[in-house]
């Protein structure tokens, strides 16, 4: 019940003229970034974050979710009509929704995979708002060393469990662990890694990695490879609507993303694209025909939308609750906050309770905005997609490289930037995944003082670690999920050699 | 088991294992640097040492991957992407170059932004220098006035920014 009446006074923040502005700019503005092909949502996230510097906290923290949701529904239009996924979890969605398109049927597939990241996005913010005070509530009691065990397992599942290679995760990781450190030590006031740089003493910014790593390396890598080559957008031919059929068909496998997708993105394990292939796979299995996946089934869309918009409201619950982001997006928003100052977790419920309230009753607002104003104007957001790449690439260094120098108007900001754009085309170019480093950035320093202020308790003993029960389960399970994909390919290996 | 034979190393982990292994080596010796100074409490270096055994133990990894032999059912043609266009690459490092020189110098970042466009443009295959510029101007110069006025970031500003 407190949730509710919590959730209330949320409403009443988010209802204000201003608010619902900012939602509605935030919404529309993380669509037309996030339909770009090649962006996803943490790049809209990150492409954005500048603007939204010199406004007051709570508004932009609404605009926020609004561009967060907006570029999630961005992202599954690029999918579907251009099959460019701009993020991993829409890579599930461009293949039944681009051959959907390709036989004509774009429109209705369009149409689920906005009405399902409606009602998924709708179901699991309820979700949120049910379950975040019972964390904050657990999470009260965590001391320094079971932040620091939670930190380590998000370290090991955001980089090594659910990648292609947890060699190639970890190194991505470690780039982060290291560029953390660079900086004035928050609790000791010394200097490291900053080589007497002082541009480097406040650290490295989150959003000058991601946007670097991301729309610097991604167009780096574009132009490497001469992905220019026309694809042209499939025009969206026919009815947007969904027939009786489709909606018949549709709507168990929302509620089965929703299943999958929320649980998931709620415990610290990262990533949405575990949702979005679990549903992709079980909605195959219990289709009326299977033969009509991989030449555009519509609950192949239903179900990992869902998912994947699902999760995205899961992973704000370790978010608000923990200060713990477990995916790129997460990583940027929480940069987000600390630019005012505010550190999501258990005190900000207390302290801030408008703010965090106002939040998540924005994001309901954000998600019915989105269904209302994007359906009809699917037109518009197509005609985004036809802009010829040089251009859109161009325009997209031009607003990266400005949303740096207008944080901070120094050219060593603009050569950081740079040469996370070269390090972003390598990682690309060599098939490492960068959400680890993003993540490492930002949790690195936060998993450090937690461990330092774990030792100061113990005097420097770092079984204290182990004698906590929760720090102990949790780390027990971060070296599991460690050990276990090279166990389980180890477990393949020696089936395949009994056959 | 496959055991290693020894053949010759793929190029780019023995790359990333030196690069990882000198990476420790730095953050090793600065973390040993402020060391020095400490004397009461939980160290400010610990962590760093921490992490550079970590970047050691990857650079070590990399090194044994590059020398062993590959197995097929392993997906490594990720250390093998095939061949790139470096010229359209180094177009877009070439843009991103003149706006760096162009806040440095202090032309004021339209005219860089400007190149920055047209630079990349081209490395995307489009060969009508003269047009992108100007539609790079144009894109900068909204911008300018967007930032600026509305949202009042400040931007580095040259002679045509000071002209608003």
């Amino acid at each position: 019940m407190d949730s509710l009446l919590a959730l209330g006074h949320g409403f009443v923040v988010a209802f204000e003229p201003t608010n619902l502005l900012f939602a509605a700019i935030g919404v529309v503005l993380g669509t037309a970034v996030g339909v770009l092909p090649g962006i996803g949502p943490a790049l809209t996230v990150a492409l954005l974050l500048p603007v939204t510097f010199k406004l007051d906290p709570g508004g932009s923290l609404i605009m926020f979710a609004g561009i967060y949701y907006g570029g999630m529904y961005g992202g599954s239009t690029t999918a579907i009509l251009l099959n460019t996924p701009g993020e991993s979890a829409s890579v599930v969605t461009a293949l039944e929704g681009n051959q959907m398109a390709r036989s004509g049927r774009g429109g209705p597939a369009l149409a689920t995979a906005a009405i399902g990241s409606f009602v998924a996005g709708t179901i699991a913010t309820f979700g949120l708002a049910f379950l975040a005070p019972v964390l904050v509530r657990l999470a009260v009691n965590f001391g320094p060393w079971d932040y620091f065990a939670l930190m380590v397992l998000a370290f090991v599942t955001v980089s090594a469990t659910f990648g292609s290679s947890p060699l190639r995760g970890l190194t991505s990781l470690a780039l982060g662990l290291t560029l953390g450190i660079v900086g004035i030590d928050q609790l000791t006031g010394r200097a490291r890694l900053t080589f007497g740089v002082p541009q480097l003493f406040d650290g490295i910014e989150v959003t000058t990695l991601a946007v670097g790593l991301f729309a610097i390396g991604e167009a780096l890598y574009v132009a490497s490879r001469h992905l220019y080559a026309p694809e042209k957008p499939i025009p969206v031919k026919g009815s947007l609507w969904m027939t009786r059929e489709d909606w018949r068909r549709s709507w168990k496998p929302w509620l089965r993303g929703v299943g999958f997708g929320f649980p998931i993105g709620a415990l610290p394990a990262g990533g949405a694209e575990i949702p979005t292939f679990l549903s992709y796979t079980t909605e195959r299995r219990l289709a009326k025909n299977p033969e009509e996946f991989g030449r555009g089934a519509i609950e192949g869309v239903a179900g990992p939308e869902a998912a994947n918009n699902a999760s995205a409201a899961g992973t704000l619950v370790p978010l608000l609750t923990l200060g713990l982001p477990t995916s790129a997006t997460a990583a940027i928003m929480l940069a987000g906050f600390q630019q005012y100052g505010l550190q999501p977790g258990p005190l900000l419920f207390t302290k801030e309770p408008a703010l965090v309230w106002g939040l998540i009753a924005s994001l309901f607002i954000a998600n019915t905005m989105l269904i209302i104003l994007n359906l009809p104007l699917i037109g518009i957001w197509v005609r985004l997609l036809a802009i010829p790449l040089p251009w859109l690439y161009a325009g997209i260094l031009v607003f990266a490289a400005m949303g740096t120098i207008a944080s901070d108007p120094s050219v060593v900001e603009l050569a950081m930037l740079v040469g996370f754009g070269i390090i972003g085309f390598l990682m690309r170019r060599y098939d490492h995944p960068i959400a680890p480093a993003v993540v490492g950035l930002i949790l690195g320093p936060m998993a450090d003082n937690q461990l330092r202020r774990s030792l100061q308790m113990s005097l420097g003993d770092p079984m204290i670690l182990l004698q906590n029960p929760g720090s102990a389960t949790l780390l027990a399970i971060a070296a599991l999920a460690l050990v276990a994909p090279v166990l389980l390919k180890g477990l393949e290996r020696f089936q395949a050699q009994e056959d | 088991m496959k055991q290693g034979t020894l053949r010759a190393p793929d190029r780019v982990p023995v790359v990333v294992g030196i690069i990882l292994l000198a990476a420790a080596a730095i953050v090793a010796m600065d973390a040993n640097h402020i060391q020095s100074g400490f004397t009461y409490g939980i160290s400010p270096a610990a962590v760093p040492f921490v992490v550079a055994g970590f970047l050691a133990l990857l650079g070590a990894s990399h090194l044994v991957v590059a020398f062993r032999r590959r197995d097929p059912a392993d997906d490594s043609d990720a250390w093998n992407p095939g061949p790139a266009d470096w010229k359209a690459v180094s177009l877009v490092l070439a843009g991103l170059g003149c706006l760096m020189a162009a806040i440095a110098v202090g032309v004021g970042f339209i005219s860089g932004s400007a190149l920055l466009f047209a630079l990349t443009a081209r490395a995307f295959g489009r060969r009508a220098f003269v047009v992108d510029l100007a539609i790079g101007a144009a894109l900068a110069f909204l911008v300018f006035l967007l930032f600026n006025n509305l949202l009042s970031l400040t931007l580095p500003e040259g002679p045509i920014e000071r002209l608003f």
